[in-house]
């Protein structure tokens, strides 16, 4: 049943050491601001889920928070690599990192098992490439009706979500607009969930007999942040900051630099700030 | 003839290989480019869909990712990524795929994952993404890389995503039912499959570039066809498109 909190009750009462935590968000509605928070709240030793790693996860990974990490493609996209990512496969700083690999379609299926009640994800896939090789989740199953051979691996079962949305209503009723990625599916796979909204809304606004709505009875926490995606986007809201994925690239890239951008930006800032963020390059985008 | 630089001849001879009934999973980058420089030429009703669940989308400038607000405020419609992957892809209603990577092979296997060993590696690259099934669920394959001896190699590190695999019919021996990679469009020259050995071999060289300049630039003896065309010159239009192309994207990429 969603409960309307702040941010911070959110993060405190939803995501606890050592849980596997999903921040879904493919590219569009990435939740930047919850993830900012768990930082703040020294989350450690946290199994995270994610199809694009993106910054926010360099941005756990390079601040201590992961213990591992399950993915399908770890980079900045359009840009190149994630340096923290990185950082923490090649050289284990700032320590080791365990990680399970797959493609986009497995991550994707095992979303969807995980929302349908599923123990496991079947799909044509994983054929003749090494990476079943190196995460012996993978494995195969045959057809009983056709004998033909499919990939399984394990249905995603999250112990919390985080996604960004648009907006909710009063009672927690969470409305999604434009690429949607994997959201609606991390929410339904898991067992609790964090759902920042740029508005919340006396009634959702006119939509689409089909529009993508998740009823307030499967989602947790509700918290209104605006700007909560920056620097990725809100359809309707704010654009994408591109330059400022090229720029994470040089922040990133060293140690140090990334401490700092870390220190001034994350630990000294709250959730507050990201509304002017998104106001500021929504002002110069136009 | 107005001057032009390798990879701007890599993208358009990408190009002109999309017809106007193509459906097209496109990737980031090199791709990105080509398939919206068909369709701002020749192939004005090309269908272009990106793995972010945009269907039929006709960006005007390139997306930075592969799901800038652009590609959704352009598409036909925009679906989950589940569905994206299950219904699309793996539903067999894609014609053509394009990939590229780190590293080649001379079979067109792909690596994006690691150089060096897995565990211990030299360079942690992104990964696959959706290229793994990209590559056995499209209709056929075609992939865009610049040439260099670190990327066209003897042997991968990792093999990410296949394309003919050992060779001859192990690809169908694995039960896969699609052509795989059908071109592989370079800086310096175009190749394709042998019909039997399915050794990438070039068939066609962009002008001005050399048959020793290409083995220099792969880590593999180059076969070449029986019949190696030139490939045409870019025409004056068909740059200022792409030109035109990149720079609105780099001032749109700049602004925001």
């Amino acid at each position: 049943m969603a409960r309307i909190t702040s941010l911070s009750e959110a993060i405190a009462g939803a995501v606890h050491d050592g849980d596997t935590v999903a921040l879904e968000g493919f590219t569009h509605l990435i939740p930047h601001a919850a993830c900012h928070e768990i930082i703040r709240q020294g989350r450690k030793d946290l199994t995270l889920v994610r199809m694009t790693p993106d910054l926010v996860y360099d941005q756990m990974i390079g601040m201590g928070c992961v213990k591992k990490l399950v993915f399908s493609w770890g980079g900045n996209p359009g840009v190149g690599s994630l340096h923290r990512f990185r950082d923490a496969v090649e050289n284990g700083w700032p320590h080791k990192l365990e990680i399970e690999e797959h493609s986009h379609a497995a991550m994707a299926n095992a979303y969807e098992a995980g929302a349908s009640g599923l123990p496991c994800a079947i799909f044509r896939g994983y054929i003749g490439g090494d990476l079943p090789k190196v995460n012996a989740k993978i494995k195969r199953v045959t057809c009983p009706f056709t004998g033909e051979e499919l990939a399984a691996i394990p249905s995603h079962r999250p112990d919390v979500a985080v996604i960004h949305a648009q907006r909710a209503d009063r009672a927690g009723n969470v409305m999604i607009e434009g690429v949607l990625g994997v959201q609606k599916e991390a929410v339904l796979a898991s067992k609790r969930s964090v759902v920042t909204v740029e508005e919340i809304v006396d009634e959702l606004p006119e939509r689409s007999l089909n529009a993508v709505v998740l009823p307030h009875w499967t989602v947790g926490h509700v918290a209104m942040v605006p700007g909560g995606a920056f620097p990725s986007y809100a359809q309707g809201y704010y654009p994408r900051n591109n330059s400022f994925y090229k720029a994470w690239d040089d922040i990133a890239k060293d140690r140090d630099s990334f401490h700092a951008w870390m220190k001034t930006n994350v630990l000294d800032k709250g959730p507050d700030a990201f509304a002017q963020y998104a106001r500021k390059h929504k002002a110069a985008a136009e | 003839m107005a001057d032009y630089k390798p990879t701007e001849m890599m993208t358009i001879a990408a190009a002109r290989l999309l017809k106007n009934d193509d459906i097209c999973f496109v990737g980031i980058g090199q791709p990105s480019a080509a398939c919206n420089l068909a369709r701002l030429t020749h192939a004005p009703e090309i269908t272009l869909i990106y793995e972010s669940g945009t269907l039929a989308t006709k960006p005007t400038v390139l997306p930075l990712s592969i799901g800038d607000g652009e590609l959704c405020d352009t598409a036909l419609t925009t679906v989950s990524v589940p569905e994206m992957f299950r219904y699309w892809l793996q539903g067999g209603r894609i014609k053509v795929g394009f990939l590229g990577g780190a590293q080649i092979d001379k079979f067109a296997n792909l690596n994006t994952t690691v150089v060096g060993p897995y565990d211990k590696p030299k360079v942690r690259l992104p990964g696959g993404g959706g290229a793994p099934e990209i590559a056995t669920s499209c209709g056929e394959i075609f992939i865009i890389m610049a040439q260099g001896k670190r990327s066209f190699v003897e042997k991968l590190d990792f093999v990410t995503s296949i394309g003919h695999v050992s060779g001859g019919d192990s690809r169908q021996k694995l039960g896969v039912k699609t052509k795989g990679p059908t071109k592989l469009i370079t800086d310096l020259a175009v190749f394709a499959p042998d019909p039997q050995t399915k050794e990438m071999i070039v068939v066609s060289i962009h002008p001005g570039v050399t048959r020793e300049q290409i083995q220099e630039n792969t880590g593999w003896p180059v076969k070449f066809a029986a019949k190696v065309d030139e490939t045409p010159a870019p025409t004056a239009k068909e740059l200022d498109v792409l030109r035109e192309l990149h720079a609105r994207t780099n001032r749109a990429h700049a602004a925001a």
